[in-house]
């Protein structure tokens, strides 16, 4: 009981009452872990090389298959929770998110404009040379 | 709320709050650290994905990710850290329960399937280097190589921490501080595979599509 009033190490699994059948399901977690992603890399690469799929949309379900392969991830092999022992856990993860977000989707945003802004190369070369 | 009084009236002082109960664990505030450290990492990682994002068709006339991209190597490159990255949750949950020779075990498959995906980027950069897509050709191979490299660079540094890892569990066993190294290991290792998952879904993946 005393061991709730902190939060739980990123990494470590959750408690269990009995302790005897700790390695058993940890074993569990991580092969449901694997079979989850695998199942999902696979579903990628298959996306990515199939004609079946409607070609323009394949980038977006690709960027949502490793959304969720993520999640595997951090929940399968990193053991994170919605458990109030991990608040400080997920605070951590959602900041790092954003910044994450911001960078990608600011640069990206960024730099489209400054492509569609910017006029083509002949025409800088031209005032330049006035 | 009736449950929540009892609890405090049976036991007052076996659940003091969070700010009463001093300061956490030595194991919980290392484990923390890294956990920062790591998201710091995966931002590093970010800005060079934006980089790359941004670059990917930047290529001056020269050879495409289309061009260069070997996806069978990249599927063996990725089922290659994905089994590891499962040795490597084995391998904690091996010095959970003080196995020695199981922890030795699996750190040894973490390191060869490791070492495997290693083996196979490096063979593709040289490939890649001889037909001459060499980082310098165009602003798209200096973002390709920074970015896959960078990863490749966590990895083999990854393989020595581990290398250290094992002697150390060999010289002093599983005490305190070899526990916490360890356990922070394996969330470097597991990180380290979740932003394969990015690299090979935007760089592989996307860019192997016209």
């Amino acid at each position: 009981m005393t061991q709730t009033q902190h939060d739980r190490a990123p990494g470590d699994r959750p408690v269990l009452a009995d302790s005897e059948d700790g390695t058993s399901s940890g074993v569990l977690v991580y092969t449901i872990g694997l079979v989850l992603a695998v199942i999902l890399t696979a579903t990628s690469f298959w996306a990515a090389n199939t004609s079946l799929l409607w070609g323009p949309g394949i980038p977006l379900g690709l960027a949502v298959l490793a959304i969720a392969q993520m999640g595997v991830h951090l929940v399968f092999f990193l053991h994170i929770t919605t458990g109030p022992d991990n608040t400080n856990n997920v605070l951590a993860l959602a900041f790092g998110l954003l910044v994450v977000i911001v960078v990608v989707a600011g640069s990206l945003w960024i730099m489209d404009n400054l492509n569609n802004m910017t006029p083509p190369s002949e025409q800088m070369n031209m005032q330049m040379q006035h | 709320m009736n449950v929540a009084v009892a609890i405090e009236t049976l036991q007052p002082e076996s659940l003091p709050s969070a700010s009463e109960a001093g300061p956490a664990s030595k194991r919980v505030v290392v484990a923390y650290g890294f956990w920062i450290f790591l998201l710091s990492d995966i931002v590093m990682f970010s800005a060079l994905f934006a980089a790359y994002a941004v670059l990917v068709r930047s290529t001056a006339g020269g050879p495409t990710g289309a061009d260069l991209f070997n996806q069978a190597s990249v599927a063996i490159q990725t089922a290659c850290l994905l089994v590891s990255s499962f040795t490597c949750g084995m391998m904690s949950l091996a010095v959970d329960s003080r196995r020695r020779g199981a922890t030795y075990a699996f750190a040894v498959l973490t390191f060869v399937l490791g070492a495997a995906f290693l083996a196979f980027e490096l063979r593709d950069f040289s490939g890649m280097i001889a037909s001459g897509a060499t980082p310098q050709h165009s602003a798209f191979l200096s973002a390709y190589f920074t970015l896959v490299g960078c990863h490749g660079l966590h990895v083999t540094v990854g393989l020595v921490w581990l290398a250290v890892m094992m002697a150390q569990v060999a010289i002093m066993g599983f005490r305190a501080t070899v526990e916490r190294r360890l356990r922070c290991f394996a969330l470097f290792w597991h990180a380290l595979d979740i932003v394969w998952i990015w690299l090979f879904t935007v760089v592989f993946l996307m860019g192997v599509r016209p």
